[in-house]
């Protein structure tokens, strides 16, 4: 038997393995398909503090090796969430985070206060990077002053395990990581999606109604795994690799590189079991390689 | 009714046209029981530059033989993969996903109409209404007669009416240049498939003889399951996804 399981602040996962932010809805959507309880814990999907429509259809664009998406956010609200999601999940023997999202500090901050008495709820992830909503998302992930504001705000009121998800989108993602803990981050996960977009040469049109969206996929996994080992070796809180992992081999990179956990995201699309099977395959992995403990590859990388 | 992923054996690829094919595959499980209207996300084996699934939509099933037939009109390269696919091949589907068409009661009457591909759920949908006692018509619509598909097998569920652009078969125009759309009140339901702005002309008919008319949109979708929420359609609810709240929407709570 090996050990599977992984600390992410004071937080023991079973295993290695949970779903990255939109792209796992509320995790229900998957229960025909997979055992949530198997996995490590999940991620639903991106709430703010009112509801929110989203951006207008077309949202999505097939590219090589990933697609983007300008979603924009859509969802009921964390008022909902509470009401009526919660009580759907909270039976479920993994953890549950919630990726939260505001167009200003206050609202990161009221909602952060909202889900703190959520017994289920074992942490937030606090969003400060989607490409696809005009205030707020990326404009605070992006500086180190727009990072510090919310990072710092939130962690007043939120006394459990505050992860804080960072883009890719800046010149040095190592200073916003830095910047991020300083100021009491106690997990940084990483990559949010890269700033892109796809034009319909027919129609000489974006196709995107928003024009740019954000790209996901196996095409972002070389950039996500050169930013979680840069920032692995940088700070000294735990990181969640996040980006075009579509199998084990592929998690098991990222926890080379220094991840202690991963989030799948965009692989869920195509394959509504590929969490289980990259569980799994990380067992296999180890117990081929003689590793008694998934902690003995985290950061394991030999350069 | 739970959603599977599962193999499934291609047990015919028949090309009918230089636009369309029929694919035929046997899931290696029974079936699942599937409702009309409702599609499947097949991958696209051996294609390193098609990344998702792709969406299509279920023209008929067989619970004896175990079978379903989908009925593809190459678009894009990952149809065109799909057109190059061999009986005994393995694909891998995800099914039964959405919601499909509701079934009227015996002794109404329906009308179906199809606009190119759109013919494709209209099949499986014919014969339901067939089994529950609705008396139909149907139209289905084309540029050109090369471009006519499968009207020997419309007809011989329903009465079938066929239109084309250029008039060179059936009734010249488009669908909506029928007869039938005279008098649209004797219908109690028009079921609908085809190009937006097909559907859009039909609903808009609809709605002025006051008939209740169902609609089936094909948005691109990544997940196909609710979860991306990438293929968005505005409704009178607000955004609601293609790939669970409908594809068949009754044209009614969208705003169109």
């Amino acid at each position: 038997m090996v050990d599977l399981s992984v600390n992410i602040h004071q937080l023991t996962m079973k295993n290695p393995v949970t779903t990255a932010s939109g792209t796992f809805g509320y995790g229900l959507e998957f229960s025909d398909f997979i055992d949530l309880n198997a996995l490590g814990g999940f991620i639903v999907k991106g709430t703010t503090l009112k509801h929110r429509e989203g951006n207008l259809y077309p949202r999505m664009a097939e590219t090589p090796s990933g697609m983007l998406n300008a979603v924009g956010l859509q969802n009921k609200g964390v008022d909902y969430f509470i009401e009526h999601i919660y009580p759907k999940i909270k039976h479920y023997d993994t953890h549950i985070w919630v990726n939260v999202s505001g167009s200003t500090v206050e609202e990161y901050v009221e909602i952060a206060e909202k889900l703190k008495d959520l017994d289920k709820i074992s942490a937030i992830e606090v969003n400060i990077s989607c490409p696809n909503v005009k205030e707020g998302g990326m404009a605070f992930g992006t500086t180190c002053p727009g990072v510090k504001s919310v990072v710092a705000a939130v962690r007043k009121v939120y006394p459990k395990t505050m992860i804080v998800k960072l883009s890719p989108n800046v010149t040095n993602i190592v200073e916003m990581a830095k910047t991020a803990e300083d100021e009491g981050a106690d997990s940084l996960s990483l990559i949010n999606t890269l700033l892109g977009m796809a034009i319909d040469a027919k129609t000489r049109k974006p196709v995107l109604s928003t024009v740019t969206g954000g790209l996901s996929g196996p095409a972002v996994k070389p950039v996500a795994l050169r930013m979680v080992w840069q920032v692995s070796k940088a700070v000294k809180v735990p990181v969640i690799g996040i980006g075009g992992i579509m199998n084990a081999t592929d998690a098991i990179e990222f926890l080379l590189a220094g991840a202690s956990a991963v989030q799948v995201g965009t692989a869920n699309f195509i394959d509504p079991q590929v969490t289980v099977k990259i569980i799994n395959g990380i067992e296999q992995y180890l117990i081929e390689n003689n590793f008694k403990s998934v902690k003995d590859i985290i950061g394991a990388l030999e350069v | 009714m739970s959603k599977r992923v599962v193999d499934a054996e291609i047990i015919q690829v028949k090309h009918l046209n230089n636009k369309y094919f029929t694919l035929a595959i046997k899931p290696l499980e029974k079936l699942e029981k599937i409702e009309v209207g409702q599609f499947l996300q097949l991958t696209v084996p051996n294609a390193h530059d098609v990344f998702l699934r792709r969406p299509i939509s279920i023209h008929d099933v067989d619970y004896e033989t175990n079978t379903i037939t989908l009925l593809i009109q190459i678009v894009g390269k990952g149809t065109q993969k799909l057109s190059l696919l061999a009986k005994g091949g393995l694909v891998n589907v995800i099914y039964p996903l959405g919601k499909g068409y509701s079934i009227i009661s015996k002794g109404q009457k329906a009308l179906l109409v199809g606009g190119g591909c759109g013919i494709a759920p209209l099949l499986y949908l014919a014969k339901e209404l067939n089994r529950a006692g609705v008396e139909q018509q149907i139209i289905i619509g084309f540029r050109t007669k090369e471009d006519v598909i499968e009207y020997e097998q419309y007809n011989e569920i329903a009465p079938t009416f066929v239109t084309t652009e250029d008039g060179s078969m059936g009734e010249r125009g488009f669908v909506t240049s029928h007869p039938l759309f005279k008098e649209l009140n004797v219908f109690d339901k028009i079921y609908t498939c085809g190009p937006e702005v097909m559907m859009k002309a039909i609903a808009k008919r609809a709605k002025e003889a006051n008939v209740d008319c169902e609609v089936s949109l094909e948005n691109t979708m990544a997940c196909g399951i609710g979860a991306c929420l990438c293929c968005v359609t505005p409704t009178v609810h607000g955004h609601q996804c293609v790939c669970t709240e409908g594809p068949v929407f009754n044209s009614k709570e969208l705003l169109w």
